[in-house]
């Protein structure tokens, strides 16, 4: 079982086949898992939307696939994840990898606690099956079975 | 940021120069830090929509689409480096 990401989801996290208008909103209910599971404060929802304004869509790192988030600083309580699914994929502005359907939280306490984190998570997202099945689940625990 | 996006590339591109027997160093860096210490660097991979951001810089800039793609990395390291 991989531990590493379990732990990294924790609970309320995890938002499946949500109805999103904008990348905005998208980042707002991944920011909303962050906060529901302990992980941060809701400013640091604004500090990932902010990010984002600022440097545009180069957080859409893969097809389909957005990593969400800001700097570590005072609003992150703990490192850890979150998991939004969109119903519609939508545009972020990204030409490679747009829409998309995935989006992935992050809060980072700093630079350097959370490296073994993003090796599992990179392991996770570069198996474009395991991808696909995240992006059609319909249910939290069929997500949660993919993580292991 | 210096958190996301370029811990994910430096992850892959190690993995990628190491398959290709290539030592290097490779160091995961936000925008500012990228400017302020990535002067000396040989290489510099980024995600297409930064490399705005990066010009003037000495070293060769590389925008990979996608992250995860170890082949795509691969090829314009491969293509760098001849």
């Amino acid at each position: 079982m991989n531990s590493v990401l379990q732990n990294a989801f924790g609970d309320g996290s995890i938002k499946i086949q949500q109805t999103v208008t904008s990348w905005r909103e998208s980042f707002e209910v991944a920011g909303a898992g962050l906060v529901d599971s302990k992980r941060t404060v809701a400013a640091y929802t604004q500090e990932m939307i902010q990010a984002f304004e600022e440097l545009g869509p180069y957080m859409v790192i893969a097809p389909g696939i957005a990593l969400a988030h800001g700097r570590p600083s005072e609003s992150v309580l703990e490192t850890g994840l979150s998991l939004v699914t969109l119903s519609t994929p939508i545009e972020f502005g990204n030409q490679a990898n747009d829409p998309v359907s995935l989006v992935i939280g992050l809060a980072a306490k700093d630079h350097d606690s959370h490296i073994d984190l993003m090796a599992a998570l990179s392991e996770l997202l570069m198996d474009e099956e395991k991808v696909t099945l995240l992006q059609n689940a319909t249910k939290e625990a069929e997500v949660r079975s993919y993580l292991r | 940021m210096g958190i996301g996006t370029s811990v994910l590339l430096k992850m892959n591109a190690e993995k990628v120069l190491e398959a290709m027997g290539v030592k290097a160093e490779v160091v995961a860096a936000d925008i500012t830090k990228a400017k302020r210490d990535g002067i000396g660097a040989d290489i510099i991979l980024t995600t297409p929509e930064l490399v705005v951001l990066l010009e003037g810089m000495p070293g060769k800039i590389i925008p990979i689409d996608h992250v995860f793609d170890l082949t795509e990395i691969r090829q314009k390291l491969t293509a760098a480096l001849l």
